[in-house]
């Protein structure tokens, strides 16, 4: 019984240590700013450029940042709707920010703490998702388009046609997410990106349906690998991954098809839980001063919102139409906002029943039949002859 | 008394972390959004009936492949040298230290159109053969990923085996099959048991290996389960239900497996 006694005795001491060790941190006054953005997203200072990271540490001495990334903007979702963390800046796309201030997730952001907010852009303030722009800041833009391999294409692409076209069988590749692939399949049937209509969701998920015999993966991050080494002729994705897959490989190029595109805003926000939030409005204010975004935008190779950035840039990279597109191309294309949940459910549910399609399976549920029947005779013949 | 005190450690983790979460799927599977009872997650579930179908079929096919293939490696290393069993052992363990991630990443390499395997192919003139983002590639990627957890157990029953009982069976007239049949495969039932379950269970419920090597065509549970987690509905009701159906469809089968063996090692299995 001693020993059970001891035992707890030291279960209380680990937590009186814990206690005790949280005040020794505050007395230094060092505040940790929790950071959670894409994987990619800001410049770190791998291949000299500005690890951005680092110069704010600088600056401010008595803040310490840390940085934390995510894949898709559904786990950034799932993450703060489970509550199992808590961020001070997190950097979502446009939909999700709009379902994010639905929700009332977000905190109002003090823009007396971001004076830098004035080099914005006059078309990036008040945007669709953000009406009175009270909660967001943006951080990049781009569009999505066609990605291919001009070895392997040799027709000019102009068109989402070409995703369906099944001359390139096997070569295409897929958005695997259920908003950028119904987005493409939309524009090409000459629907509105954000349809919540039931008839037009239905066909376009045929639409995409018809597209799996030609398609050969359904990929988010394997595109890298796949266009740069040419294992896929042709694939959608955002112009600013174009710009790295092409570094990997000159002959892939890049076009926005005529029937319009998705353009995208990624903005940052402060989510509510948020606990040092003057700290993550000078970040935000950080990110914003015009050699830090530029760095940014060197590393990440997306489009800047920021006027001060912008006027660095040469007149090559504003002028080739990938990362700052034509006022046309810009007018033609659609932002997302969010959809209703039921109605995102109900795309989910598509989306499954789309990847899902085409195995044959009724020769699969024989096949399991006929396990489960083997396995049981089995099982049957053994007691039998055991109990003998 | 003393005995059940060590054991404490181990009962609050697995109060913390066992018994909590599966408390946790039940209650989610049976909630409604705004609280209430609910059989309606577990309705919504017959819907995707022919994924569950494809994901059990490809985990059995996965889990044969692995025992026919481990059956005999485990049997030749149980009777071969002391110091031959070591590097043997080592080298089945081996590749496990890396991360499990590459080396599915790995195959992905190998199988492409423009892979290793199809350029190796190429200077011979045969081929390209599709092989990636096949039913079969996925299947590939379970049989090599978890391998070992069918020879490693397989391999430890039968070290234990007396040999003298196989001499016995084979001076007594019983051709070769027959001593397999007979005495090697009941003596070896514990293992087979186990390592089907370690195989069996994982290949089920994976997800990556079907996004990586199935291109994201061939659909799994995992995969569905994954999507309401982190998709875009993010509809944790639905997804506790679907974990909770594999979970039964798992204790089911491994009921059935287990019984083939009940008094040798009960309740090893689960």
């Amino acid at each position: 019984m001693k020993k059970w006694i001891a035992l707890c005795a030291a279960f209380l001491l680990c937590f009186t240590c814990v206690k005790t060790g949280a005040p020794v941190v505050q007395a230094k006054e060092k505040v940790t700013l929790k950071v959670y953005n894409w994987g990619e997203y800001i410049s770190d200072g791998s291949d000299d450029s500005l690890d951005v990271i680092k110069e704010f540490e600088k600056r401010f001495p008595d803040i310490k940042v840390s940085y934390t990334t995510y894949a898709t903007n559904e786990e950034l979702y799932a993450k703060l709707r489970s509550g199992s963390a808590n961020y001070d800046v997190i950097i979502p796309s446009d939909y999700m920010i709009s379902r994010m201030i639905e929700e009332d997730m977000l905190e109002k952001l003090d823009f007396n703490n971001i004076p830098n907010f004035e080099a914005i852009s006059e078309e990036f303030k008040n945007p669709a998702y953000d009406p009175t722009n009270e909660y967001s800041i943006p951080y990049t833009w781009g569009t999505v388009g066609i990605i291919y391999n001009t070895t392997m294409v040799e027709e000019e692409v102009d068109s989402w046609d070409i995703l369906w076209d099944p001359e390139y069988t096997n070569q295409i590749l897929m958005f695997n997410n259920s908003r950028d692939a119904f987005g493409i399949a939309e524009k090409l049937l000459g629907y509105s990106q954000n349809t919540t209509d039931i008839e037009e969701l239905n066909a376009v998920a045929e639409k995409l349906k018809e597209q799996k015999i030609v398609l050969q993966a359904y990929v988010m991050d394997e595109i890298f690998d796949k266009m740069s080494s040419g294992e896929a002729a042709i694939a959608p994705y955002y112009a600013g991954d174009f710009l790295i897959m092409q570094e990997d490989n000159p002959d892939l190029a890049f076009a926005v098809p005529k029937e319009g595109t998705n353009l995208f805003i990624d903005a940052m926000v402060i989510p509510k839980g948020c606990e040092h939030k003057e700290e993550a409005e000078r970040f935000i204010n950080f990110l914003l001063e015009p050699d830090i975004g530029l760095a940014n935008i060197e590393f990440i190779g997306y489009s800047t919102p920021l006027d001060t950035v912008k006027e660095q840039l040469g007149e090559d990279v504003l002028n080739d139409g990938i990362s700052y597109p034509s006022e046309e191309v810009i007018a033609n294309s659609e932002s997302f906002v969010n959809l209703p949940t039921d109605v995102n459910r109900y795309i989910d549910e598509l989306w499954v029943d789309i990847r899902a399609s085409g195995s044959s399976s009724v020769w699969e549920l024989v096949f399991l039949i006929v396990v489960i029947i083997g396995l049981g005779g089995a099982l049957i013949v053994y007691l039998r002859r055991r109990n003998r | 008394m003393k005995n059940k005190m060590t054991a404490f450690p181990y009962l609050i983790w697995m109060a913390m972390f066992i018994i909590i979460p599966l408390v946790l799927v039940v209650y989610f599977t049976f909630a409604s959004e705004d609280g209430g009872f609910t059989l309606d997650n577990i309705v919504k579930i017959s819907q995707y009936t022919p994924i569950f179908i494809k994901s059990i079929n490809l985990a059995i096919i996965a889990t044969l492949i692995c025992f026919v293939l481990a059956y005999p490696i485990a049997y030749i290393l149980s009777r071969s040298t002391e110091h031959y069993q070591r590097t043997m052992i080592l080298l089945i363990m081996l590749p496990m230290w890396m991360n499990f991630l590459l080396r599915t990443y790995g195959w992905m390499t190998l199988l492409e159109n423009e892979g290793l395997i199809n350029k190796f192919l190429s200077i011979f003139h045969i081929g390209p053969f599709q092989m990636i983002n096949t039913a079969g590639a996925v299947v590939l990627g379970m049989v090599y990923n978890y391998l070992p957890f069918m020879i490693l157990p397989l391999y430890s029953v039968m070290t234990k085996i007396d040999y003298s009982m196989i001499e016995a069976a084979q001076d007594l007239g019983c051709n070769p099959v027959k001593v397999i049949l007979k005495v090697l495969m009941p003596l070896s039932l514990p293992g087979i048991i186990t390592g089907v379950t370690m195989v069996f269970v994982p290949s089920v419920s994976t997800f990556i290996i079907s996004r990586m090597l199935g291109g994201g065509q061939n659909m799994l549970i995992g995969d569905l389960i994954e999507q309401q987690f982190i998709g875009s509905t993010y509809n944790p009701y639905v997804g506790s239900a679907m974990s909770l159906i594999l979970m039964v469809i798992m204790l089911i089968i491994m009921g059935i497996m287990s019984s083939f063996d009940d008094d040798e090692m009960e309740g090893i299995v689960i």
